[in-house]
């Protein structure tokens, strides 16, 4: 087959460290490659090469069969090249119309043509099967629908090569098909895909071919029909890894945590409980209310009516402060803009819930402070050559780990982890699903909101359904069933 | 010549104010280099000196205060009249003045708080309203015929240090230890960094951000007295501008524009850079309105400055991202 796409021998360093050493990679015309590796393998600089975003060292690139020495981006996307970042290229303030047409002239005139701009926005909306209002705001809308809008601006563009960095990470099940639909439809009209992912489920239902990176370096590109997902971790890891979920032996004890008719904006009145040692799930599509509901339980919004208690007693919650002196903490899922401080250090990072409390006299014990960190970097294995380390320079697995350690060091008692093993690589998540494990061992209640459907089946206890705001089931774990949570999401009743 | 460069990049401001010095030191060896001089820079820095400390815990905290150089003239009319007209006590009347700059700074932080307006637009405002206070407390007039021992906390020694230079330093003793030593200083960090996360972290950041506010108010108000006292008189337009010389000094020590960075011993530097230009332009006969456009420009350049570190930065991004 043709290929589109031909990289050869491309080297890119960055003071020392060699981020591409000396690869090649090739796509065809329409097919999926799928682009696997831990955090730090090389994908991004390898992205970032093909979109002309940095310029290489040395080596070739090749589109179309005419090789591009000083590709830029915006040369990159004139030829047909157009990527989809984790983190979205989206303006807040603009429209859904105006973002997918942003940069792209509809019309000869000067004016914008609103007609003719609401009607191809609507022909674009409905190949991507959605009923997006094209006059909503970027900002009004969930994570999941402003993808399918960056989505719908590549197609805008008339995309020839377009790549796609975990697209589904912020996306629930529901949606996730949605967007195998359309990649699979892009590809019969011809487009070629380049899908990075972690998750390997979605590289065999997608991919054509799959090129394994690891350490700068392309390890193998293989046919997916020529190899499996654990010769594939295997192979990213450089060691056998089972994608497989620590066995759960719960020890349940007393009810730690009992939210009682609470309502907010987005919620319904919601009840359930956690119970000591517990691992409750939280499962539903994006806007179900399972953020929602999390922010509500911590004062992080305004609640309107309902009530919380800890261990048993009604406690007052105004905000996030009054959660954590009751002991309940939330990790939050947007981990770079809420969960760490990417400016500051492990070390303030880990500290900053119970800095107060190291402190006399509003002094902080900088001894204590140390000791406190030092502890839970060991204990959370946290990877750094120093605790001063900025956590903006750490990978995503580790900067999660902060995330979680800074509530143990609070000694929280509940915790409300949402999407805690979001865009991190395979061996970190395994690490972080030990982790949890040890959590509810040693006594904690824990609640975790989680879209990827396999992570919650393997990791809760018992799970509760969500869907427009709230509960609308509840599983015990020998009950859980992808088709029985999937119904209740979706709000089928049979 | 990696190591060279970080060498570079930490005492960075240092390395310019000492190119500095050796500038004009070079330029007007007679009058620039002379001890006395020396003193005179020191002693002229001080004032900008303290309103600079209470710009960059706003700063950190990321907010920002233009209005810092109107408290400086209301302050200081203020105390005038106070120790003229209505003939209170040296206390009372320094007590007020300072209560007052720390209202002033709470009602600004307050605002900003509760409303959610940009501070520099809200400080901006405020900036004008307290202006025109400052021409209201004293009819128009500069406010002269103070008491004598009113001139002491500007223009006295204790030994051979001016009294300014000696509040400087204690008012960077105490910022520093509040800053690095004390858990407020590490929110104020944290908040600047990103509020967010800070208040998910179960910090009250509302309550902290119309502190660092109230202790720009304060400090301003302590630069207003101290400099009523040296110029022995209440000048209506006494802090004017100001702001100006303020934010250029923090910028070029450092002190992040987008917050959660800043760091007193380098701010200093930026004090004394700023100080010793002005002191240097006088010397050399510069006009006033050069000044101006030196002084524009030199601001322009460290924002600039700023911005593209904050570019390089960003650009490491994408070797972590590899």
């Amino acid at each position: 087959m043709e290929n589109i796409l031909e990289i050869k021998d491309v080297t890119k360093r960055y003071p020392g460290v060699v981020a591409l050493n000396h690869v090649s990679f090739e796509v065809a015309k329409g097919e999926v490659h799928a682009l696997v590796g831990e955090n730090g393998a090389g994908k991004s600089t390898m992205i970032k090469t093909i979109t002309g975003a940095i310029t290489p060292d040395e080596g070739k690139v090749i589109y179309e069969g005419k090789e591009y020495t000083e590709l830029n981006p915006i040369l990159s996307s004139q030829i047909g090249i157009e990527a989809i970042y984790q983190e979205f290229n989206l303006a807040p303030e603009l429209t859904v119309q105006e973002n997918i047409y942003m940069g792209t002239k509809v019309n000869q005139s000067i004016f914008i043509d609103r007609k003719e701009l609401a009607e191809r926005t609507k022909k674009i909306l409905k190949e991507l099967n959605t009923n997006i209002d094209p006059n909503v705001r970027i900002k009004d809308l969930t994570v999941a629908y402003m993808q399918l809008v960056e989505i719908a601006k590549a197609l805008a563009k008339n995309v020839k090569l377009l790549i796609m960095d975990e697209p589904t990470a912020p996306l629930t099940d529901n949606e996730v098909e949605i967007l195998f639909k359309l990649v699979r439809n892009l590809k019969k009209r011809g487009v070629s895909i380049i899908y990075i992912s972690h998750r390997m489920d979605e590289i065999f239902e997608l991919a054509d071919r799959i090129t394994v990176m690891r350490d700068g370096e392309v390890i193998k590109t293989v046919n997916k029909e020529d190899t499996n997902k654990n010769q594939l971790i295997y192979d990213m890891v450089g060691r056998k890894l089972t994608e497989t979920y620590p066995e759960r032996h719960p020890k349940l004890g007393k009810t730690l945590l009992e939210v009682k008719n609470l309502c907010g904006s987005s919620n319904e009145e919601t009840t359930f409980s956690v119970r000591e040692g517990e691992i409750v799930g939280l499962a539903g599509l994006v806007g179900a209310g399972r953020t929602e509901i999390a922010r509500l339980i911590i004062g992080a919004d305004k609640k309107y009516s309902g009530t919380v208690c800890v261990d048993g007693k009604e406690v007052t919650i105004h905000s996030p402060k009054d959660a954590i002196q009751h002991g309940i903490a939330y990790v939050s899922e947007d981990r770079k803009n809420q969960g760490v401080l990417l400016k500051m250090s492990i070390r303030w990072n880990i500290t900053l819930p119970i800095l107060r409390e190291l402190s006399k006299m509003t002094f902080i014990n900088f001894k204590e402070e140390n000791k406190c960190v030092d502890k839970y970097k060991d204990a959370l294995r946290i990877k750094t050559p120093s605790i001063n380390q900025l956590v903006g320079n750490l990978s995503g697995g580790n900067q999660q780990k902060v995330a979680v350690a800074k509530w143990l060091a609070s000694e929280s008692k509940i915790l409300i982890l949402d999407e805690p093993t979001r865009g991190i690589d395979v061996g970190a998540k395994q690490e972080i699903y030990e982790l949890i494990n040890r959590l509810t061992d040693e006594g904690l209640a824990i609640i975790m909101i989680s879209s990827e459907m396999e992570e919650i089946m393997g990791m809760s206890d018992r799970m509760l359904v969500m869907a427009e705001g709230r509960i609308v089931g509840e599983l015990d774990r020998e009950e859980f069933s992808q088709n029985q949570i999937m119904k209740y999401a979706s709000n089928i009743t049979d | 010549m990696d190591k060279l460069k970080s060498f570079i990049k930490q005492y960075f401001v240092l390395v310019i104010l000492i190119v500095l010095i050796i500038l004009f030191g070079c330029l007007r060896p007679e009058s620039f280099l002379t001890m006395s001089n020396m003193f005179t820079v020191i002693r002229q820095s001080s004032i900008m000196g303290i309103a600079t400390i209470g710009l960059l815990f706003v700063m950190v905290a990321g907010g920002i205060d233009l209005s810092l150089g109107s408290v400086i003239s209301v302050e200081s009319v203020l105390v005038a009249v106070l120790l003229t007209k209505f003939g209170w006590g040296l206390l009372p009347a320094y007590l007020c003045g300072l209560a007052g700059g720390t209202l002033v700074g709470l009602v600004t932080g307050a605002i900003i708080v509760k409303t959610g307006i940009f501070p520099m637009i809200g400080t901006l405002a405020l900036q004008i309203i307290l202006q025109g206070i400052a021409y209201l407390v004293c009819g128009g007039m500069p406010v002269s015929n103070l008491p004598l021992n009113a001139k002491m906390i500007g223009q006295g020694y204790i030994g051979p240090i001016p009294i300014p230079v000696i509040v400087f330093i204690i008012v960077i003793i105490i910022a520093a230890l509040v800053l690095n030593r004390t858990y407020i200083g590490r929110h104020f960090y944290a908040i600047g960094s990103n509020e967010e996360a800070a208040r998910l972290s179960g910090i009250n950041t509302n309550k902290l951000k119309v502190a660092t506010y109230a202790i720009g108010g304060f400090l301003s108000g302590l630069a207003g007295i101290i400099m009523l006292a040296r110029i022995s008189s209440g000048q209506p337009t006494a802090g004017k501008n100001m702001e100006m010389d303020c934010l250029t000094a923090a910028v070029i020590g450092g002190v992040s524009l987008t917050g959660g960075e800043g760091k007193i011993s380098t701010a200093v530097c930026g004090v004394l850079i700023i100080g010793v230009l002005t002191n240097g332009m006088t010397i050399m006969n510069i006009s006033e309105y050069y000044q101006l456009v030196i002084r524009g420009c030199i601001f322009l350049g460290a924002v600039c400055l700023d911005g593209i570190q904050k570019q390089i930065a960003g650009g490491k991004k994408v070797k972590k991202a590899a």
